[in-house]
């Protein structure tokens, strides 16, 4: 029994923090039309920096702050916005296929320098002892793992009301229209590359904001934590869940993340050891599955768009 | 005259590739007019609104807007500027609903502002309101009342262009440009937006309208500019257009 809460409240705590990832792919693809292919490297920066920031002091390696977590995660949202502006200005004059490609392309390059700039990242070994502050508040792990889990759903709560208002304003109501048509929008006054630049600037804090959770909970960061599959599962979650709706974004990141986690327990118990290295290619490939599906059975995933912005425009 | 142009083309010119789509075209549009633009299919005429309001580039030549360059101005400043137009084909905001393609429109709304929406939330909440009970007003103006909570993708041809007109006449801007304001709108509503046209016009906005539609034209539309194969042709009042023999020739000729 005590096993299986274990087990809830540590899925919980994952899921949740994917979700916090999927509202902030949402707010740039489902709300503004901005295919961000680089998920994972975004939530590579906020995952370092709230690593650099909160970690102990190591050799050859920057750090030594031991920062507290708050300002950790404050750190790796302004790090990923400037990693964001950064490629923002670089890339978002392209369209679709071709911001996908390139943002794609810079998160493997995020990827490979944290794989090699040893003296940030600690290269392949990654950094490890990173504090997870309900360790300092309670005892036991399911105690810490219960905690931390309230934390997550402090932030996930507090990340979802601010994006709700935000999306339900005249801000928003413009990112809809630049989604839907940018020309238009541009000959009604509206700036699209001001406005897509906020998008995705925004987006992207929320995407290292999910990083710095994660590595807080887990305790130490690697390269292997955001290779390409991690864009793809965060995709994958918000397309089911139902793009431009918040709470199919975090529906999504549950359902997703449990498929995920449930088919690798089925794997590890089914298939022959002799093939269990490919466990995870089986997962890619089930969660990829999932993704079809849905596409072709509900496009616009579980949960639809909701059809006003504004609160005053409701009759 | 030219002392009070609000709208001054100098030599406005547009290539697409080797062919000239707008060929060295001026004239001046007077504050307070109804300009009309007319000209057979593929005389340049939309292909000019899309050069004037600063969605394609011009290759040569000047646009002033009260006296003041814009054919360097990106869309939305050129829009700030005073500029606004519609489509020809429209363009709404297919999944936002009818009253949120109006509502979108004003400019320099507080709430545009990221921060706005927390610092300044009543001022925010103040103009919704107002921006909502504006739209409504525009919308049953333009007969979109049944539709207004409608997503705009669902509206047919003749509602959708009225839906172009009804965001522009949100804009409340100093010159519209209309591009066939009429074409596939019913002929009872036609005579409406005949008689708004010219009571918008009287409240001061300065037209220049695109339209196939002769007696729209002529009923309304002081002066006539006359454009065939990017050329300018013709240009004065709407007597002497019908006597014109290059226009006659090239446009009214195969009129009954
Ligand atoms: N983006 C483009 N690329 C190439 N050629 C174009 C482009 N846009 C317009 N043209 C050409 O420019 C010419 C003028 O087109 P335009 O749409 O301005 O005509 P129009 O006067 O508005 O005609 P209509 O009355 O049929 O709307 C046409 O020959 C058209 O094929
Ligand atoms: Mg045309």
């Amino acid at each position: 029994m005590i096993g299986l809460v274990s087990y809830i409240v540590f899925f919980l705590i994952l899921s949740l923090i994917f979700g916090i990832a999927v509202l902030g792919l949402n707010l740039q693809w489902g709300f503004t039309g901005l295919f961000n292919a680089g998920v994972a490297g975004f939530t590579a920066i906020g995952a370092y920096t709230m690593a650099i920031l909160t970690g102990p002091a190591r050799d050859a390696v920057l750090g030594g702050f031991e920062l507290p977590f708050v300002v950790g995660l404050i750190g790796a949202m302004m790090a990923s916005g400037i990693g964001a502006v950064i490629v923002g200005l670089a890339t978002l004059k392209l369209r679709h296929e071709y911001l996908a490609v390139a943002t794609f392309g810079i998160a493997v390059t995020i990827q490979l320098v944290c794989l090699n700039w040893e003296y940030l990242t600690g290269g392949t070994l990654g950094l490890i002892g990173i504090p997870n502050p309900s360790k300092a508040w309670a005892d036991g792990p399911l105690a810490q793992n219960a905690l931390y889990l309230l934390v997550v759903l402090v932030v996930v709560g507090l990340t979802f009301a601010a994006l709700e208002r935000i999306v339900k304003s005249p801000w928003g109501r413009m990112l809809k229209a630049i989604r839907e048509d940018d020309i238009a929008a541009a000959s009604l006054g509206k700036s699209p590359e001001r406005v897509r630049l906020e998008a995705f600037v925004l987006g992207c804090m929320i995407m290292g904001l999910s990083g710095a959770l994660y590595v807080s909970f887990i305790g130490y960061v690697s390269p292997w934590d955001f290779l390409p599959i991690v864009t793809f599962q965060i995709w994958t979650m918000l397309i089911v869940g139902g793009s431009a709706n918040n709470r199919g974004a975090l529906l999504g990141a549950l359902i997703v993340w449990g498929v995920w986690t449930m088919s690798g327990f089925v794997i590890s118990r089914v298939v022959p050891s002799e093939i269990q290295a490919q466990g995870g290619a089986m997962q890619a490939v089930l969660i990829g599955l999932i993704l079809v599906v849905t596409l072709l059975i509900r496009p616009r995933g579980l949960i639809g768009e909701e059809l006003h912005v504004s609160r005053h425009a409701r009759s | 005259m030219a002392a009070d142009a609000l709208l001054q083309l100098r030599g406005v010119t547009k290539r697409f590739g080797g062919f000239t789509a707008v060929d060295a075209i001026s004239f001046d549009l007077p504050r307070g007019v109804i300009g009309g633009l007319i000209g057979p299919n593929g005389a340049g005429k939309t292909t000019l609104f899309n050069t004037v309001a600063g969605l394609t580039r011009l290759d040569e030549g000047e646009v002033l807007l009260d006296a003041a360059p814009i054919q360097n101005l990106p869309p939305h400043r050129i829009f700030a500027e005073g500029l606004s137009r519609t489509f020809q084909i429209p363009r709404p905001f297919p999944e936002m609903s009818v009253l949120e393609n109006v509502m979108l429109v004003p400019l320099g709304q507080s709430g545009e502002r990221f921060w706005n929406n927390w610092l300044r939330s009543a001022t925010v909440a103040r103009e919704e309101r107002a921006a909502r009970a504006r739209a409504d007003e525009i919308i049953d103006f333009c007969r979109l009342a049944s539709v207004r909570n409608d997503q705009a993708g669902t509206l047919s041809g003749g509602q959708l262009k009225l839906l172009e007109l009804a965001r522009v006449l949100m804009a409340d801007p100093k010159i519209i440009l209309l591009d066939e304001p009429a074409a596939g709108v019913n002929p009872s509503l036609m005579l409406t937006l005949v008689d708004q046209i010219k009571a918008l016009n009287r409240r001061g906005h300065t037209f220049l309208i695109i339209e196939h539609n002769m007696d729209v034209v002529m009923s309304i539309c002081d002066p006539i500019f006359v454009m065939a194969q990017g050329r300018l042709l013709y240009e004065g009042d709407s007597a002497g257009a019908r006597r014109d023999p290059a226009v006659l020739d090239a446009y009214l000729g195969d009129l009954p």
